[in-house]
């Protein structure tokens, strides 16, 4: 009972997943919803931007998730490399394609905001450019994974790619920058003093709050979604060792 | 030097298919392994010869003492049958082809494109291989698939030949090789159980 | 290893295949190009260092499945992996006679290459030093994917799929620094990021290739 990696055998953990899903998803649906209608209804519009930066209760949330699902996969392939815990690998699988997503999202909104502030609807800026290398990266992965039969095999090497690549994503970040210093704004919503109010830049309280309330709804979704989907790369897999084991008898 | 398997559980696909598996081989001796297709010899032979883990058990001679040759003989068609030899021997330090040709009366062909040979002069290619490789242990996989008579004979010679230098044997196959001193044994009784489903990871296995 | 070395080269001269391939697949890139965008030459010369760095890196990639593959169906791998030689020596090694008969004649036909894409004449040394520089680190990286892919039937796109990813900062620091010394700017950092980028795929990413590789052989 005393350790984390109690949680790491399979039962055990549909078992918690399954008593704690529901909660974490109604707090999902509950932030999300509050952020959402908060953000778009009750906050003003911006002097520059206009409406348009409404999108903003979308983006950043999304290109946040976008950026700590590939976090959390490398922390699970890490657990799986060094532990081997089967939970491990299949949770960095069962993420992976909601990262893609998020990347897709963030990319979208990102282009759709774009268009009315800088006049077009994709810039070869660092940011935006990043994010489509970590997009090929988490698409790369997904592939990998489903292009291998053998459950630990695949997990394996995946993992391994994930670090490699981890390393080549960072990496591709300095490239880019070096590349092209392009038009997106700094990253305004964390920045030291951000919420003090001492840069010209800042997203300022009025939209702040909405803000980190959507990006609570989005961990909280994304949470939920890799419960859900770890369940089911569990079941999978179980199905698989299951007919395995018919096979012998 | 004695070759010591004991208790060695191997897996194929993740599932374990022999388990328990306890032999022993000692110096100047062959061991040949019988037992139905699929039963996971060839899984054996290669968790002994360190290319894949094993999931439980030990192996007593260390992986550097062994050769292994497989259903592939890992031959290039582009290179001669002597410059193919000479790869190896070079890549495991051992300096002459000389003996291995002769063993496998492979002489007459030796500036002959690989990719010309029969499939029978190819086996006997990939047997010579593993005279040329000069370790004391060899790990064999169905050494005599698509051999005459006449070249199983030359096989034969040539593992009694590595057995009289002090070297030893394992061996995988289904014909019987006229190696008279060979000990033969069954994996059929290793075969592994189906899992029980409680373990750690028991909603896996 | 040299044996080995030598026993690749053999083969890559033998079969065909290797350079010749490569190289014909660089010409042709490099010929097709101005069909796409047309035979204006200021543009032409102005994009030049791109074309040619974009060329070889897909003329690597070209080739990149043969490093294991063939090893791989006849069964040397599993041998070479029985052999004394440790795999991470065996990967290093196979890069190298991927870059030798690859990348090499790559860099070696490139300043031919940019006359047909009028090259500025001060382009033609800092292309040359910044593709021998670079397609080393595209050999390493692209053995890592091959090794990732060796025991897949249908490897060839995948291998592509995740190899080329890695191998955006190589492609923009080489580039870069072509660009950057026709425009008369310093090139420095980008020699120096690309030279880095290079020595530390070769420090490092043999050990990850040699780990795939051994999961790839069980």
């Amino acid at each position: 009972m005393s350790s984390i990696w109690e949680y790491a055998n399979p039962k055990k953990f549909i078992a918690t997943t399954n008593r704690l899903l529901p909660w974490v998803t109604g707090l999902a649906v509950v932030l999300m919803a509050v952020g959402l209608v908060w953000g778009f209804f009750f906050t003003p519009d911006d002097f520059r931007q206009g409406s348009t930066v409404k999108i903003i209760y979308i983006h950043v949330p999304a290109a946040m998730m976008a950026i700590n699902t590939w976090a959390m996969m490398l922390v699970t392939s890490l657990v799986w490399i060094v532990r081997r815990h089967h939970v491990s690998a299949l949770a960095a699988r069962a993420a992976a394609p909601i990262g893609a997503v998020m990347t897709v999202i963030a990319l979208a909104t990102g282009a759709i905001w774009g268009q009315p502030m800088w006049g077009t609807w994709w810039e070869w800026d660092p940011r935006l450019t990043s994010f489509l290398i970590l997009f090929l990266f988490y698409l790369g992965y997904i592939a990998l994974w489903s292009a291998i039969e053998e459950d630990d095999t695949a997990a394996d090497l995946t993992s391994i790619l994930c670090l490699v690549g981890s390393v080549f994503a960072i990496l591709s970040r300095y490239a880019v920058n070096f590349w092209n210093q392009g038009l997106h704004q700094g990253s305004s919503v964390l920045r030291a003093g951000a919420l003090m109010g001492d840069t010209e830049e800042r997203v300022s309280n009025v939209f702040a709050t909405p803000l980190f309330i959507s990006m609570a709804g989005f961990v909280m979704l994304f949470i939920a979604l890799v419960f859900l989907r770890t369940q089911t790369e569990i079941r999978a897999r179980r199905m698989r060792a299951l007919l395995a084991r018919e096979r012998m008898q | 030097m004695e070759l010591q398997v004991s208790d060695l559980t191997v897996t194929r696909g993740g599932i374990a298919v022999l388990e328990g598996v306890n032999l022993a081989v000692s110096a100047g001796a062959a061991l040949v392994l019988r037992g139905p297709n699929g039963i996971g010899k060839t899984t054996l032979l290669r968790t002994i010869a360190g290319l894949q883990p094993a999931l439980l058990g030990t192996v007593s001679l260390d992986r550097e003492q062994m050769a292994y040759s497989g259903h592939a003989d890992g031959i290039k068609a582009p290179l001669t049958v002597a410059e193919n030899l000479t790869f190896w021997a070079s890549v495991f330090g051992t300096g002459s082809i000389d003996a291995a040709l002769a063993a496998f009366q492979l002489d007459p062909l030796a500036a002959r494109p690989a990719g010309g040979l029969s499939a029978g002069q190819k086996r006997r290619l990939g047997l010579a291989r593993m005279v040329v490789t000069g370790r004391p242990v060899w790990v064999m996989d169905e050494p005599t698939v698509s051999l005459d008579t006449d070249a199983v004979a030359m096989f034969a010679e040539a593992v009694r030949a590595h057995l009289a230098g002090g070297g030893l044997a394992l061996l995988a196959t289904h014909i019987d090789l006229g190696l008279s001193e060979a000990r033969v044994m069954d994996v059929g009784p290793f075969k592994a159980k189906p899992p029980t489903i409680d373990d750690f990871d028991g909603a896996f296995l | 290893m040299i044996a080995l070395l030598l026993r690749d080269l053999r083969l890559a001269i033998r079969a065909g295949g290797g350079f010749g391939l490569g190289l014909a697949f660089f010409l042709i890139v490099v010929v097709l190009v101005p069909f796409g965008v047309g035979p204006n030459s200021s543009l032409l010369s102005k994009i030049a260092p791109g074309i040619l760095w974009l060329g070889a890196l897909l003329a690597c990639l070209l080739s990149l499945d043969r490093i294991f593959a063939l090893d791989w169906e006849d069964g040397s791998l599993d041998l070479l992996a029985t052999a004394p030689l440790p795999l991470e020596a065996i990967v290093s090694v196979k890069a190298l006679a991927h870059w030798l008969t690859t990348g090499l004649p790559l860099v070696i036909a490139a300043p031919v290459f940019g006359v047909l894409l009028n090259l500025p004449a001060a382009g033609y040394g800092p292309l040359v030093i910044s593709l021998l520089i670079g397609t080393p680190a595209l050999s390493v990286i692209g053995t890592f994917g091959a090794a990732l892919t060796v025991g897949l039937k249908r490897g060839g796109l995948l291998l592509s799929l995740l190899v080329l990813p890695l191998y955006v900062p190589t492609l923009i620091f080489g580039a870069e620094m072509a660009r950057r010394s026709i425009e008369g700017l310093t090139a420095q950092t980008s020699l120096l990021m690309l030279a880095g980028i290079t020595f530390a795929v070769i420090a490092l990413l043999p050990f990850a290739s040699a780990a795939v590789l051994r999961v790839n052989l069980r």
